[in-house]
């Protein structure tokens, strides 16, 4: 069965997905990360493509970006870096990248190595829906790719339904209207949005993202969807840290308990 | 000189719009050079923009032709460029640059508008709609800083907030602008990323946008981003060659010119002078472009050359980039030409052999702009002057009307053009 789907399936506690930039801090630390992600526990991984222009990303992200793209990392060598991905880990990984760099690479070789590679969903932020109807979805369902789309507080009530209908896997709950990685808390506006999505009963389970950074938030937004995506609180704990694996656990450890 | 030439033209220099002036009815058939509804110029174009930014810019694409159509819109519109932009722009005959030129060179007089180049066109009609909109904020990014004044100018008319996104190095470069924005009003926000120029600021821009998506409306600067932004743009620049339609008329009784020149950045200036030519295919379009050092050295922003198809800023386009599809950060002495990217008409009409496309040097552009002053009396803007070096590049007829758009005047690149007369002098 789809890892995506048997993941929220066989489970009922809050899922945890880790986003990290491929190539940073180390151009080699990729399959070191997903590794000790896997050991520690976590319920999905987030592998994002670098590029020079990540509009939708806050300094956090566009920094690490802009190091991995220094240290030389390029969607061609992280195919040659995810080589024998599934002999390390069975739970869902997802690449997230714009869209340009996919476009060099060629769509169709795209996804055709993704397939290959064992990866299961994709989030291209730019890649709009209409785009993907008409010229892409075939594809992806071919390679047996979920095309994870993203909601925010503004996405009207008929836009999110018209999501949920396309989307298989989860639904991407961007926390509030902001870029990545802004640092204060959950407020009641928010939550309210959580609530009032929750009270859609959408065929897909959402994971919320954007802003989750630490158990208090984490905890928080769970309350509200299946779980949450923590990506700049995890970029930034990395670029500091001497001891990779043990940093990693005890940052997933102090998320999940 | 081409005397013949010049007895052919019509003494009169009217330059106010005639009483019986009747815009040409638009053709049935869409235009193959214009948008299409699903926001494409052929191939290019399109809205490829995160989710967080549908709702704004979709409100955009489904109001953006009904208020401006509205006579409220138009008449507030049509006043504050006759009384406070000052149009129309005269089309001025540059008699001694046609001497030099052996043909009959009019300049389209942009430099003359309020703030000095034609980017007031746009900010002007877009803080309208933006009001008609209920939004109370302004955002732009800026490169050379004449966008970024002429957004300060309209959100001080209006009494609107403006903040303007503007890469640390041409904050550098354009100093007298950022001292204008300031003046005016205006949050001047360094953007310090990247190349740290225009690119880096529309990305900055675009995040302030995402962050603010409900009260603040981003005037973007050029016929670039994501649908409807290029043809808004375009529409609101059209103004230039609508000008040019019957100010030629006038002037030389006849009804085309043989070519248009204009610089590109992302080719606003360009995309008004051409708009209402575009179906005429006698008129030779000439889309002028940065080379920076020299095309093929790693210092040009010449797109069109070097670019390959791909998307930025919410558009599919040609742009400057590695096999990898990292984008190239792009050189220009002219911080309003230095940009990565392309509208995507640009893309379109290169595709379609609709435009010539040509590219001036740093070196071609800056001793243009002194063969200007010296000779006509007028100092243009270091983009503009880049139009003004492709006049070498062609061979013209004695008979031939050529227009070059003067898009912008060259206070603010005194610094620039005095530190080269300088190397030159040494
Ligand atoms: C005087 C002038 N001309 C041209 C440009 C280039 O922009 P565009 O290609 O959109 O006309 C600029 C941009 O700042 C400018 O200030």
């Amino acid at each position: 069965m789809n890892r995506i789907k048997s993941c929220f399936q066989q489970t009922d506690r809050p899922i945890l997905n880790i986003f990290f930039t491929a190539g940073f801090p180390r151009l080699e630390d990729t399959r070191r990360i997903i590794r000790s992600l896997d050991r520690a526990g976590v319920d999905m991984i987030e592998i994002g493509i670098p590029f020079s222009d990540p509009i939708a990303d806050g300094p956090t992200i566009q920094h690490s970006s802009k190091l991995a793209l220094d240290n030389g990392m390029s969607l061609k060598l992280l195919f040659e870096q995810l080589e024998g991905l599934r002999e390390d880990t069975g739970i869902p990984i997802l690449l997230m990248g714009y869209l340009n760099p996919v476009m060099q690479f060629g769509m169709d070789n795209f996804l055709e190595k993704c397939a290959e590679t064992g990866i299961d969903g994709l989030i291209l932020p730019d890649l709009p829906i209409s785009e993907y109807e008409k010229n892409y979805q075939q594809a992806f369902q071919k390679n047996g790719l979920s095309n994870i789309f993203l909601i925010s507080p503004t996405t009207a009530e008929n836009r999110i339904r018209k999501i949920d209908a396309l989307s298989e896997g989860f639904i991407y709950m961007v926390s509030s209207s902001s870029t990545t990685g802004k640092t204060s808390g959950l407020s009641a506006k928010q939550l309210a949005y959580f609530e009032r999505v929750n009270a859609m009963a959408l065929e897909n389970p959402r994971l919320i993202g954007f802003g989750i950074k630490d158990a208090e938030s984490f905890r928080q937004a769970s309350a509200y969807a299946r779980g949450a995506i923590i990506g700049s609180a995890f970029v930034k704990m990395l670029e500091g840290s001497l001891d990779l694996e043990g940093d990693i656990l005890g940052f997933v450890k102090s998320l999940k308990g | 000189m081409s005397k013949l030439a010049n007895e052919q033209m019509k003494p009169e220099t009217q330059n106010s719009k005639p009483e019986t002036q009747n815009p040409k009815p638009k053709t049935q058939n869409p235009s193959p050079f214009q948008v299409d509804e699903n926001g494409y110029y052929g191939n290019f174009g399109g809205a490829f923009i995160p989710e967080m930014l549908y709702p704004n810019v979709e409100e955009l694409r489904q109001r953006y032709l009904g208020i401006m159509a509205e006579p409220s819109f138009q008449q507030e519109f049509q006043q504050l460029l006759k009384d406070y932009v000052g149009r129309p722009s005269p089309l001025y005959f540059a008699k001694r640059l046609s001497e030099k030129y052996q043909t009959n060179i009019f300049l389209k007089r942009e430099d003359l508008n309020h703030t000095g180049a034609h980017k007031v066109n746009n900010t002007l009609g877009q803080i309208l709609l933006a009001k008609r909109l209920g939004k109370q904020k302004i955002i732009a990014e800026t490169g050379a800083g004449q966008h970024g004044v002429a957004t300060a100018t309209v959100c001080a008319l209006m009494g609107m907030e403006c903040i303007v996104y503007m890469g640390e190095v041409d904050i550098a470069r354009q100093r007298p602008n950022v001292e204008r924005m300031l003046m005016l009003g205006a949050q001047v926000i360094p953007a310090l990323t990247g190349s740290r120029t225009l690119k880096d600021a529309t990305n900055e821009a675009m995040r302030h946008w995402i962050n603010h998506p409900t009260d603040t409306h981003y005037i973007i600067g050029s016929v670039v981003g994501p649908h409807p932004y290029p043809d808004m743009v375009a529409r609101f620049q059209s103004v230039i060659s609508e000008e040019m339609r019957w100010q030629l008329k006038a002037q030389t009784g006849r009804e085309n010119p043989d070519y248009i020149l204009a610089c590109v950045g992302g080719g606003s200036n360009a995309a008004g002078a051409f708009y209402h030519y575009l179906d005429e295919e006698e008129v030779k379009l000439v889309a002028v472009e940065a080379a920076g050092h020299g095309v093929h050295t790693d210092k040009s922003a010449a797109t069109t050359f070097l670019g390959k198809v791909g998307i930025l800023h919410g558009s599919k386009t040609l742009l400057m980039q590695t096999a990898d599809g990292q984008v190239i950060e792009p050189h220009s002495i002219s911080a309003g030409l230095d940009y990565p990217g392309i509208g995507p008409i640009y893309a379109h009409l290169k595709e379609k052999g609709r435009a010539i496309f040509l590219s001036a040097t740093d070196a071609e552009s800056i001793e243009a702009g002194f063969l200007l002053a010296e000779m006509e009396g007028i100092i243009p803007a270091i983009e503009s002057a880049h139009a003004l070096a492709a006049l070498d590049q062609l061979d013209f007829q004695a008979s031939d009307v050529v227009v070059v758009n003067l898009s912008g005047r060259g206070d603010k690149d005194l610094q620039t053009y005095i530190e080269w007369k300088k190397k030159r002098n040494e």
